[in-house]
């Protein structure tokens, strides 16, 4: 027991909270944008995926970081677009859709990598870029604080600023009040002139611009290469963080932040003696978890309101 | 007509499943007035009022706007004409301010971000101006049914309506929010604006309206001004039955009472009142019907008695051969010997996809003759859905046929086999034919009648006029959640009598009503 609140109570443990929390959290804000427009996107675990290797493959042939961010960002949009393209032109369904789009990115992840460096399980010999860390000046100088808030991978920075801007985004423009106006009731949205349909595009391609901010990470910051399936479940992670935080802003970041938070101790405990397979359970358990305590919670409110709009 | 602000014009409409909601409708709105468009449920009056709005468009005729002719392809068109829509299902955001869903749409910015103080702003100048007080940031889901009819209201007018229709306003109203309401109604036509009145109910049609297009079953019966007809002629005008179906049907003595219903009262949870004293009971072998126009707690009644009033607070009883059955669920109902033909044969009375036959043994898949085992006895069931689809003359490639792909008729029959094949002691029946063929409807009612011969106590629910008055033995009238007439010689009953109670303009005195009781 001593040696885990050893494991626990360190500033290096509170950083990797920090590190791993990155990817999660933005594919989970990428989950909640569309959710709110009514609309599933159960391919955020697909678009990462594509995104992480796309930041790979264009880092490494034009050898820029940004670029290859750039590139990352761009296929992941691109992969949201083609399933909102389904989805809403030929009326797909968006489950369908989603799972569609993640094998696809599980199995042509693989195939494209094997095509450009002749692996099928990493990109070793593509000389990909990693985005910087940044020290923050004053804040490092700070005892505790510093050593956990500063020298982050600078999307890490930008997850959490990407909080701020979707708060902004969902409650504070006139965008934000029609994705929400859509999901929560697309006839009200209709009869005043919202084109429902476009508003759910746009939300799609929003909640791929933050998955493959997520994917970027993983293979520009997280690790410096692409492995076969490196999102390891974090897409299907931060749905749940974005049910569980209850379609909030503030809710889903503190969910995500504690999924990462049980992701970095299963990373911790793995110099305990416990059995590492049952350690690397653990932020599935979390989620697992999680969601029971979501659907009881939800179940009551809605058995509450039943009773209460009976007639 | 030079001063008309609105015209159509012989509009007629008909839907691609061959329904004619309308023919050759005229009607002509002047600056100005309340216009009521008035008749039952089926008459025609939604769809007039869609192709108004745009949000259907006719299928032949025209729409003058001040003269000109015009055609609207959306809502949105018809907002730009300055036609506002007050809908009877609220078009709201529950989670969002009064603010936020009037400027919906036409958000107020300031930089990259929506201006909540204009939107504010804007919502308090709008309200300020029309004399409708609402709270700009109450959010909505907290707001009461009428305060939301306003915001509604008030959005219609932000947009710039000049002309206002509202669909059945009153219909979601306390008596006091009615009269708030009409007060608003009578300030904005003071404005200069017009309003077009969408409703059933004659007491306030005659209360606020200048003039009175009358609908029955899709056609105009004509336009009147409101103070020169009465409300006994308006009710002779909404209500008649065009064809008259007369069934032989045999004296039996009435058994003991099945259902007996004791003093229900069931309020919503707004505290309105949805039945009130309801008493009545149904006896072997006899075929209560209710008529009543819709939503006067037809609905509500049937959920009482069908196990979908569960944990709602209420008082009084109903029992099913002495049992109480207000707490029971849907199966221990259905074993009482109570079968239910809805009125929602695509919703709730048949599962679409399901083949004929599984529809068919849905209610008693359970039973020991239906199993084999842990699995359904597939020969039985293919027996037993055969005979009935030979007995009830469904029309189909056979019972393994999806019940979805059968046209309305036949897929009635199929419910109204499974229901009637079980030997029920008592029968639920609501609109049992709505939107059948009359050939299909009338072997439904043979089948009613045969089960009355049978000693099946029979509960019916109809809007159909034929249908209630020549199948019943007794028949009662609901109006506003109450019984307000009873008859034991329906047939010898006229329409325009009958109409009189069920608009709410005559009612009989309560020993009339309590006969329904006892039936003496």
């Amino acid at each position: 027991m001593n040696s885990l609140l050893n494991v626990i109570l360190t500033t290096d443990f509170a950083f990797s909270v920090l590190r791993v929390t990155t990817p999660i959290l933005f594919a989970a804000l990428g989950a909640l944008i569309s959710n709110r427009a009514g609309i599933i996107n159960i391919g955020m675990e697909g678009i990462m995926l594509v995104s992480a290797l796309a930041g790979v493959i264009v880092s490494a042939y034009t050898q820029s970081a940004w670029v290859g961010l750039l590139g990352a960002v761009l296929s992941g949009t691109l992969i949201a677009g083609i399933l909102a393209f389904f989805t809403l032109k030929f009326k797909t369904h968006i489950i369908l859709g989603g799972v569609a789009i993640n094998m696809f990115a599980s199995g042509g992840t693989v195939f494209i990598l094997y095509l450009l460096s002749g692996d099928k399980g990493s990109s070793t010999s593509l000389a990909s870029k990693v985005l910087p860390s940044i020290e923050i000046p004053l804040l490092r100088d700070i005892p505790v604080l510093g050593p956990i808030l500063s020298g982050h991978h600078i999307l890490t920075y930008f997850s959490i600023l990407s909080v701020l801007v979707v708060y902004y985004l969902l409650n504070r423009t006139p965008l934000g009040l029609r994705i929400r106006s859509v999901g929560e009731n697309p006839h009200a949205a209709q009869s005043v002139g919202v084109s429902v349909v476009r508003i759910q595009y746009s939300a799609l391609l929003l909640s791929g611009f933050f998955a493959s901010l997520g994917g970027a990470y993983m293979s520009m910051g997280y690790l410096s290469l692409f492995t076969r399936d490196m999102i390891a479940g974090r897409g299907w992670i931060a749905i749940a963080a974005e049910s569980m935080g209850r379609s909030t802003t503030v809710g889903t970041a503190l969910t995500s932040l504690l999924f990462g938070a049980a992701d970095a101790l299963s990373n911790a405990l793995q110099v305990l003696k416990i059995p590492a397979e049952l350690i690397a359970t653990l932020p599935y358990v979390a989620t697992v978890i999680g969601l029971i305590i979501y659907a009881v919670s939800e179940t009551r409110k809605k058995n509450r309101k039943l009773k209460t709009t009976a007639k | 007509m030079a001063n008309a602000l609105l015209e159509m014009r012989g509009i007629t409409k008909v839907y691609p499943n061959g329904v004619v909601a309308n023919k050759d409708v005229e009607f002509s709105l002047r600056e100005g007035e309340i216009h009521a468009i008035a008749g039952e449920n089926g008459a025609g009056k939604s769809t007039l009022m869609k192709i108004m709005f745009g949000m259907e468009s006719p299928s032949e005729g025209e729409l003058y706007i001040r003269g000109e002719q015009v055609k609207l392809q959306s809502p949105q068109d018809a907002i730009d004409r300055g036609i506002g829509m007050v809908h009877q299902h609220f078009m709201l955001v529950p989670s969002f301010t009064v603010a936020e869903n009037m400027v919906l749409g036409m958000e107020p910015r300031k930089g990259v971000g929506f201006n909540v103080g204009e939107a504010v702003r804007l919502t308090e100048a709008t309200a300020r101006k029309y004399n409708l007080a609402v709270n700009a940031k109450a959010k909505v889901e907290d707001l009461s049914v009428g305060m939301k009819q306003k915001v509604e209201i008030l959005k219609a007018l932000v947009r710039g309506a000049k002309i206002l229709i509202l669909d059945e306003p009153t219909a979601v109203l306390t008596p006091q929010e009615t009269e708030e309401l009409f007060r608003e109604l009578q300030q904005l036509k003071e404005q200069g604006h017009t309003i077009v009145f969408i409703s059933h109910k004659l007491k306030e049609v005659k209360a606020i309206c200048d003039r009175i297009t009358i609908m029955r079953g899709g056609r105009s019966e004509g336009v009147f001004e409101t103070r020169e007809v009465t409300e006994q002629e308006i009710s002779r005008l909404m209500v008649g039955r065009d064809v008259v179906l007369k069934y032989d049907k045999s004296t039996i003595p009435h058994g003991k009472p099945v259902l007996t219903v004791d003093r229900l009262n069931v309020s919503d949870s707004q505290g309105k009142a949805l039945l009130s004293e309801i008493s009545f009971s149904v006896r072997e072998g006899q075929i209560v019907g209710i008529a009543g126009v819709e939503g006067n707690g037809q609905t509500q009644l049937i959920e009482a008695l069908t196990g979908g009033l569960r944990g709602v607070t209420g008082s009084g009883s109903v029992r099913v051969k002495g049992e109480e059955i207000r707490e029971l669920d849907i199966l221990d109902i259905r074993n009482l010997g109570v079968s239910y033909i809805p009125e929602d044969r695509m919703r709730q009375g048949s599962a679409g996809e399901a083949s004929i036959a599984d529809n068919l043994i849905s209610t008693r898949y359970r039973q020991k003759d239906m199993n084999k085992g842990p699995f359904l006895h597939g020969s039985k069931i293919a027996a037993l859905a055969s005979a009935l689809v030979e007995e009830f003359k469904v029309r189909c490639s056979g019972p393994q046929q999806p019940i979805g792909m059968l046209s309305g008729g036949n897929m009635q029959k199929v419910v109204v086999a499974r229901e009637c094949s079980t030997n029920p002691q008592l029968l639920i029946a609501e609109q049992p034919t709505r939107g059948v063929d009359i050939g299909a409807a009338q072997f439904i009612h043979q089948k009613l009648l045969e089960l009355r011969s049978g000693n099946c106590a029979t509960l019916l629910v109809s809007a159909d006029l034929n249908e209630i008055l020549e199948l019943s033995d007794s028949l009662l009238v609901m109006y506003e959640g109450q019984i307000v007439a009873y008859f034991d010689h329906p047939s010898a009953v006229s329409e325009e009598e009958l109409g009189l109670y069920m608009l709410g303009i005559n009612r009989q005195d309560k020993e009339q009503t309590g006969r329904a009781v006892n039936h003496v």
